[in-house]
């Protein structure tokens, strides 16, 4: 089965530093893959090149076997990111909005996806009002409206309080269950990892040290580094 | 940020800090007067050529104000000048007459000619009489610029129009009032290949501009205009100072009796003869 | 009186209309894209904030005159020469502070919506609806400067009574007759004219 992503040598610059530095990774229709590390690791990198927002220094990345998708194939993508945007409207019209680019409505789909995110009473309420773990159940509101065939989520639940961290938690294991979505997860969180994913992956100053299924990631690290992180010590 | 925010703080109050060196000065310093006269008296240059001879003369500093006919005349009613040369006879009369200015007197005269393209489109050209022009731009719906702005020349516009027994504006469909001064009015005219009446002296200083235009009615000097009505007198009137103490009513008067001394007449007189062939003004004293 | 009104507003709410139209996209263009030689488009822009509305209006009276580049096109001494006048005179101040206002919406947002699917337009397009207070004010600048000029209209307009003859020509000319009564008047209507004008534009940051 052709793998939903393949990237190949991929070496990113910035400001003289490699930030990025893949030699080869695949992403598989249908998983839920997270990538743990410290930060400034490069994960958000990798994740805006996932989303085709930037493009690497040098090496390819597919999706769907595209090098370069057209916007019919990158709209199948939406990012949720660490520190959400909204616009300066109301709770609906931001959740409503990547619909309203595709030229498309769905009001009954954005008041749904508002309610399962916990965030019903403030459906009409300016966006500019909500407290940050609210934005951030907002933008998680506004990528999944979309359903989209990949979810990139950057850090998703670093704002929120444990009750709506297991709200969270528990949408995006439906959608990877239930809708068959592809999701990447950066966290901080090991357990949170430990939790959802599948595969798990660690990267430190831009490449992936080890990726492994999360049962040996966790058990039976083939790298020092794997197992220093997931006891918990810091490496640099 | 904040240093440079000091530093043009700094520059500012410096410059304004800064004063001149304090000259001796044996003589007391020049009294100011304030003239209220029009732009075409200002524009031909008579004014830059006599003042001079008044300044040295009476230790005084002239601040030529030259704005509209009407302009000049209500600085005049408001105190805000202390002496008007204009030429608007009317106006200069009730200025008078409301106790504004104390007398007039005569200054000096010039006369008005009527302009056009060469096209001459009315065939007026070497006409004699103004109003007979007028009657034929008017017939031909031929397009004339008026200043429309109550100066002395509007009002001699206004009555040429009147001896022709025409009510331009409303009847001419290529009447222009423009209200704007004789510089540009001859400027435009000039653009649009147009009548207009204008004073000799500011057409003979503008003339090079005015490729366009010719005298039409009126002739090449004053001597042949042989329409009488053309002509332009100047009126030179201190502002009364029981209706405004503040005004330097001394220094007004002897200027009115210095602009109509024989010495200064005859400088009025010889004003422009190198530069135009012939002079832009005559004294009143040759009348 | 009313012909001189209706003539203001026709004059300067066109030569708004066509600066807008022009200017703000411009505008948002020059902050979004990577543009060649930004740093001076964008010093002669600012620039062109303080050039002298009458040293515009010369410009202007210089080609469409008889003998200029484009004195065939017979505007000089219409509302056509005016409007020209008054949207080069608005342009810069348009460009320039939509592209102000632009820098500063949040450069994170750009990528957030282009991670929901948002095309350059489209991009555009939000971030100028964010900037809008800006975009507003900039309009709002822009009408101020046009309809309160008096050296360019009266340069390549000739204010004449009847057809071009507007608010601010019209206070010279009753200066220069000498009734300032009347004048002042005259620039009491065109500051109303103005506060009307600008609370309905205001109202456009509303929603």
């Amino acid at each position: 089965m052709t793998p939903l992503f393949h990237l190949s040598h991929i070496r990113h610059n910035y400001n003289g530093r490699f930030v990025l530095d893949i030699d080869e990774l695949t992403i598989q229709r249908g998983e839920l893959f997270a990538i743990v590390g410290p930060s400034g690791a490069g994960k958000s990198t990798l994740l805006r090149m996932l989303n085709f927002l930037e493009s690497a220094s040098a090496g390819i990345i597919c999706y769907k076997d595209q090098p370069t998708p057209s916007l019919d194939l990158t709209r199948q993508i939406a990012t949720v990111f660490q520190h959400p945007i909204l616009l300066h409207r109301t709770v609906r019209e931001n959740v409503g909005y990547g619909l309203r680019l595709r030229d498309q409505r769905n009001d009954k789909q954005v008041d749904e996806i508002i309610a399962r995110v916990g965030l019903a009473a403030f459906a009409a309420s300016a966006a500019d009002s909500l407290s940050g773990g609210e934005r951030q159940r907002i933008a998680l509101a506004r990528a999944l409206v979309l359903n989209p065939e990949v979810l990139l989520l950057d850090e998703p639940t670093a704002n929120l309080d444990p009750h709506n961290v297991s709200l969270i938690e528990s949408i995006i294991r439906e959608e990877n269950e239930q809708r068959g979505t592809t999701i990447l997860l950066v966290t901080h969180n090991v357990f949170q990892a430990k939790r959802l994913a599948a595969r798990v992956g660690l990267m430190l100053n831009g490449k992936l040290i080890e990726v492994e299924t999360t049962k040996n990631f966790f058990e039976n690290p083939k790298d020092e580094r794997t197992r220093k992180f997931v006891d918990g010590e810091m490496i640099y | 940020m904040k240093r440079l925010f000091g530093l043009m703080i700094a520059t500012v109050l410096l410059a304004a800090c800064a004063t001149p060196a304090p000259v001796p000065a044996p003589v007391p310093p020049p009294q100011k007067l304030r003239l209220a006269t029009t732009t075409s008296t200002a524009d031909s240059g008579l004014l830059d050529f006599i003042l001079p001879d008044f300044q040295n003369k009476f230790n005084a500093k002239v601040d030529v104000i030259a704005v509209g006919t009407g302009q000049a005349i209500e600085l005049g009613v408001k105190g805000d000048v202390d002496v008007v040369l204009v030429h608007a006879r009317a106006q200069e009369d009730k200025f008078v007459a409301d106790g504004n200015g104390l007398n007039r007197l005569d200054v000096m005269y010039n006369d008005f000619v009527l302009v056009g393209a060469k096209e001459d489109p009315a065939k007026v050209k070497d006409m004699t009489a103004a109003k007979d022009a007028f009657t034929a731009i008017f017939k031909a719906s031929a397009t004339f610029v008026s200043r429309g702005d109550n100066s002395g020349t509007h009002s001699k516009e206004k009555s040429v129009w009147a001896a022709a027994q025409i009510t331009p504006g409303k009847e001419m469909s290529g009447y222009l009032s423009i209200g704007q001064g004789m510089g540009e009015t001859l400027l435009f005219a000039n653009e649009k290949k147009a009548y207009t009446l204008a004073d000799r002296g500011t057409w003979l200083s503008q003339k090079s501009k005015l490729p366009n235009l010719i005298v039409v009615v009126g002739g090449e000097t004053i001597n042949d205009n042989k329409d009488k009505t053309l002509l332009n007198p100047y009126g030179v009137i201190p502002v009364n100072p029981a209706k405004h103490p503040g005004v330097n009513f001394d220094l007004a008067t002897k200027f009115a009796n210095w602009i109509t001394s024989a010495e200064t007449q005859k400088k009025i007189g010889e004003y422009g003869k190198d530069k135009f062939g012939q002079a832009l003004f005559y004294p009143s004293t040759s009348k | 009186m009313l012909e001189i009104i209706s003539l203001t507003l026709f004059v300067s709410g066109v030569a708004l209309i066509i600066a807008t139209i022009i200017g703000v996209p411009l505008g948002a263009v020059l902050a979004l894209r990577q543009v060649m030689f930004k740093k001076i488009i964008t010093l002669i822009i600012y620039t062109g904030m303080g050039l002298p509305p009458v040293v515009v209006g010369l410009a202007v009276y210089i080609f469409l005159s008889r003998e200029g580049a484009l004195g065939w096109l017979g505007w000089l001494f219409t509302p056509s020469a005016m409007i020209t006048a008054q949207v080069i005179i608005a342009l810069p101040i348009v460009i320039g502070l939509t592209t102000s206002a632009v820098e500063n919406v949040n450069p994170e947002l750009r990528l957030q919506i282009r991670s929901l699917g948002a095309t350059p337009n489209q991009v555009m397009w939000t971030i100028l609806s964010e900037a809008r207070a800006g975009v507003v004010a900039a309009i709002v600048a822009a009408f101020g400067g046009i309809i309160s000029e008096v050296g360019a209209v009266m340069l390549v307009g000739g204010n004449i009574e009847g057809s071009t003859r507007v608010l601010t020509t019209a206070i010279v000319l009753e200066t220069r007759k000498g009734d300032f009564g009347l004048a002042l008047a005259l620039g009491g209507v065109l500051l109303t004219l103005t506060l009307v004008t600008n609370f309905f534009l205001l109202r456009l940051n509303k929603r």
